[in-house]
């Protein structure tokens, strides 16, 4: 089983198969690692099979059954319009999942590759890139999304354009420090000494020992995407209705609360659930891949 | 016969970090000389011992000879062809001409890699991906000792010694004529030196290669060199024959390094040189020889006076005015 | 037999509980130092000497489990002791000294704040502490010491910090000094003027103290008694002469032959030992060193050898040493 591939699996977590295994197990004996991982699993699975599990059409309006509690035909209610609650949030689900990981892959993507590239060039491409993070960064966040919206108007992909833009600069610091924190490791010396050139240094050796705290850390900033979605949409700043996101059916169901909660609840409880899923998944990931933690004879 | 590498007036600087106060002070001079003026040669088969303690500057030297670090000054010559300022293509050739080992051995092997890709990176930077990798790998496993299973083993699962051979597998992969190996049984058990040292010198007998040690272990120097030069302070004080070295040392540094190491034996009587004092900062050159400061035998010229190289014999020379040894 | 005992390990067995099993970190481990001696402790890697001495201040990590035996400090068992006790003993009555001084030192305190803070359970004034500050400078050799109070560690060398390391070390007059590999990592002309300085302040003040070093020579000439380990085992015992000049274990030999400052003549072809230690998760039947050693007999890979004393403070676990009684 050795490995003489020299193209790199970006999404790979650190170390081969065995240690994915080992890490998997050790975050399973956490109680709240196992809980995260549930959670995130079950969110996973049912934004995927969203089409399967539904029970009625998300979009389909019907006066008669509007603002009905949860009963056995609508599992979580109906909101003002009769729409059943329970598919418009599992489609709601793979909405705030497609933003999120698509946004911060991207942003994984072009944030890992400047920071590389910071860390491991030459100075003064160090300082541009530096500069333009740094520029990006002091603009407040809400102000940046207002300023999109306005000229682009709500949207799903707004939403993400936001997301990708402001993530860049904390991705692309971290790698970067990291990356001039290995520059003048004994290995990369010993590279340099062989003939490898910069791109290959920073793909093949870098890269990979770089990488595992980014991952970590974009996962975590999964829930704080969902939730940043949640909210413009719940402004009505991100998708347009009738489109079934979170934050959608939490703006209808906010404006009804004193009919019936439902709605309220059924919207804000996948929000919740999901956070705290990869919340706790990604921290007990940290820990467990923290090499101080392990103890290791 | 002609050396395979030569050094010649080597000088390799840094900035230091003073340079603002160098700027409020006006005449000092905001670099300073990691290696100064060194002028060496290393014939083909034949394994040559830089010696020198912390801040000696060998590791600078070794590091510019292939190309990690600028000297500023001088010229280093492989086979005849001057390597400072050649375009970045020839230099990466000429990379894969020197084998290099570097000091710690876990550590210079990149941890996320199998040893099998490790050993097969040389040969996949340099374009060499037509012949068979994994028998390659295997024939370089073998050539130092170690069994085919280390392929699929990372780095932090090998001992400092089976670390080490790795390194010198790599240093071999693709026939070089020349190796520089950096403490080379630095971090490695007394018992397992000696393999290392012993390996090194198998292939060199079978290979014909020439090898560079920078250590500042005399008793590997005087085991397995050919010749030995000694480093302070950025200069070579004395070099020539090893043996020659060890029985009629003449610069006084090299009596104290050689009288320094302690021996194993609790009645050992050693006629010890001590010195006193540390080296000094790169930043205050004292004047005169560089050494007179810590010199037991110091002289009143030594204080102002530059000594320059005095040719002992065809192969053997230092720099000081009061040589010991010198009949 | 020694008056008194500053410390004595009796039967102490460590393991570490790990995926792969209970791996047997020490195995019936005995040691004492005599009050106002200097004991040394000799082994390679995985021989068990970081366990042993992070079992005696307490430091042991969390998976560590002892299952046997009492390390008798002044008296009372150290073992028995609770995280607080050891605190008050620590720095106070056992002091330490490792390889890099910076696990001692704060880079961002000037050593003066740290020279006086780690009086703080003293009851004298500042100016005191500092007074006693700058004694202590001085009597390991920092030149000026009153100027340099202000200083960071990062503005002294290597050799410099190392004995600053000291002086906090020694500042509280302790009972016993663990040296963990301190002048490893130091030159040969640094490791003698600091070996030295060790060996004085030791005289004067009457402590004791355990070295740790890989460097024979080293031990040679500051040590009073020698402890040889081997595989997480105690593989020998006894004074600095019997260890140098009658050693019995094959080990102990074998590792003497090793170092290349004993071999008188050049060879290229330096002795080793060949193999490597055990699996300590699974130990082999018999005696831990039988599968590398040259002079087994069949009894050694089937029985664990006992100790036999061989004269006075000299002790050996071998088979072959309690077959034939030495005179």
């Amino acid at each position: 089983m050795s490995d003489t591939t020299t193209r790199l699996d970006t999404t790979q977590l650190p170390g081969n198969w065995q240690n994915f295994r080992r890490a998997l197990k050790r975050v399973l004996r956490e109680p709240l690692g196992a809980l995260g991982l549930t959670l995130v699993v079950f969110v996973l699975v049912s934004a995927i099979g969203a089409d399967w599990f539904s029970s009625h059409e998300p979009n389909k309006i019907d006066i008669k059954s509007k603002l009905q509690p949860p009963s056995a035909e609508h599992i979580l209610g109906t909101d003002q319009l009769g729409r059943d609650i329970y598919s418009r949030v599992l489609v709601g689900g793979q909405i705030a999942l497609k933003v999120s990981l698509v946004s911060i892959g991207i942003a994984l993507v072009i944030g890992l590759s400047l920071g590389l590239i910071a860390g491991f060039g030459p100075r003064w491409l160090d300082n541009s890139l530096m500069l333009l993070f740094d520029s990006v960064r002091s603009f407040p966040t809400v102000m940046f999304a207002l300023a999109v919206v306005t000229l682009f108007g709500p949207s799903l992909n707004t939403v993400m354009i936001v997301v990708i833009v402001t993530q860049i600069p904390i991705y692309g610091r971290m790698v970067r420090s990291q990356t001039l924190a290995l520059r003048d490791a004994e290995f990369i010396l010993a590279e340099r000494a062989l003939g490898a050139g910069f791109f290959r240094i920073i793909g093949m050796h870098m890269l990979p020992n770089v990488i595992g705290p980014l991952l970590i850390l974009a996962s975590m900033d999964i829930p704080f995407v969902i939730t940043i979605e949640a909210g413009l949409s719940f402004l009505g700043m991100g998708v347009r209705p009738p489109t079934p996101s979170w934050g959608t059916i939490l703006n209808d169901g906010y404006s009804y609360i004193y009919n019936t909660p439902w709605p309220v609840i059924a919207g804000g409880i996948p929000v919740i659930l999901t956070t705290l899923g990869f919340t706790f998944l990604g921290e007990s990931l940290r820990d467990v891949f923290d090499p101080k933690l392990r103890k290791e004879i | 016969m002609k050396p395979l590498l030569e050094l010649k007036d080597l000088r390799v600087r840094f900035r230091s970090r003073s340079s603002l106060s160098a700027l409020i002070n006006g005449d000092r001079d905001p670099f300073v000389d990691a290696v100064n003026s060194v002028s060496l040669q290393i014939g083909e088969g034949e394994t040559y011992g830089l010696v020198g303690e912390s801040g000696s500057g060998k590791t600078t030297l070794a590091r510019s000879i292939i190309g990690l670090v600028k000297p500023q000054e001088g010229s280093i010559r492989y086979d005849g062809t001057e390597i400072i300022g050649m375009p970045s293509s020839q230099m990466k050739k000429f990379r894969g001409i020197v084998g290099t080992m570097f000091q710690d051995p876990v550590g210079s092997l990149s941890p996320r890699m199998t040893i099998r890709s490790l050993l097969a990176e040389p040969f996949k930077i340099h374009g060499m991906t037509g012949r068979d990798l994994g028998q390659e790998v295997n024939r370089l496993l073998e050539m130092v000792g170690l069994n085919r299973d280390f392929g699929s083993r990372h780095p932090h699962q090998l001992s400092g010694g089976q670390a080490r051979r790795v390194g010198v597998a790599r240093a071999l992969a693709l026939n070089p004529k020349l190796i520089i190996a950096d403490e080379p049984t630095a971090g490695l058990d007394v018992s397992v030196q000696g393999e290392i040292l012993n390996l090194l010198d198998k292939l060199q007998a079978e290979l014909g290669i020439s090898i560079l040690v920078i250590t500042h272990n005399l008793n590997v120097v005087r085991h397995i060199t050919d010749r030995m030069g000694i480093m302070y302070f950025g200069r070579i004080v004395e070099q020539g024959p090893t043996s020659t070295m060890f029985d009629q040392p003449s610069h006084p540094y090299t009596l104290a390094l050689l009288s320094a190491n302690p021996e194993p034996d609790p009645d050992a009587v050693i006629d010890r040189l001590e010195l006193q004092g540390e080296v000094p900062s790169l930043l205050n050159r004292p004047p005169g020889c560089e050494f007179h400061p810590r010199c037991p035998f110091v002289e009143d010229n030594c204080k102002s006076t530059f000594p320059e190289i005095t040719q002992l014999s065809d192969d053997h020379s230092y720099r000081c005015h009061h040589p010991r040894h010198v009949e | 037999m020694a008056t008194e005992n500053v410390l004595e390990i009796s039967k102490l067995n460590v393991g570490f509980a790990t995926e792969r099993g209970m791996l047997k970190a020490l195995r019936d481990v005995d040691l004492s130092i005599p009050v106002g001696s200097i004991v040394g402790v000799v082994g390679e890697s995985g021989c068990g000497k970081s366990t042993m001495i992070n079992a005696i201040i307490g430091l042991l990590a969390h998976n560590a489990r002892v299952s046997s035996g009492s390390i008798v400090f002044e008296g009372s068992d150290l073992l028995q002791k609770s995280e607080r006790e050891l605190r008050d003993i620590r720095g106070t009555r056992i002091s330490m000294v490792f390889q890099d001084p910076m696990v001692s030192l704060n880079p961002v305190l000037s050593i003066g704040t740290q020279m006086i803070d780690i009086q703080y359970r003293d009851a004298i004034s500042k100016a005191q502490k500092r007074a006693r500050s700058i004694e202590m400078l001085n009597r390991v050799g920092i030149p000026d010491p009153e100027s340099r109070l202000n200083n960071y560690p990062h503005q002294f060398s290597g050799g410099m910090r190392q004995r600053i390391a000291i002086a906090m070390a020694l500042q509280a007059e302790p009972a016993l000094l663990i040296a963990d590999e301190p002048t490893t990592a130091l030159d040969a002309t640094l490791e003698v003027q600091i070996i030295h300085r060790l060996r004085d302040l030791q005289h004067s003040m009457g402590c004791s103290i355990l070295f740790i070093s890989h460097h024979l020579g080293v031990i040679a000439e500051l040590c009073d008694y020698v402890v040889v380990m081997y595989g997480g085992e105690v593989v020998e015992r006894g004074t600095v002469r019997d260890i140098f000049h009658r050693p019995a274990h094959p080990y102990t030999c074998k590792l003497l032959e090793c170092d290349p400052a004993r071999i008188v003549e050049t060879t290229r072809s330096l002795p080793t030992i060949p193999g490597e230690i055990p699996d300590l998760a699974n130990l082999p039947r018999g005696c831990i060193f039988a599968d590398r050693c040259d002079r087994k007999i069949d009894i050694c890979s089937e029985v664990a050898p006992s100790t036999s004393e061989l004269a006075g403070h000299h002790w050996t676990r071998c088979h072959l040493a309690a077959a034939e009684p030495t005179a």
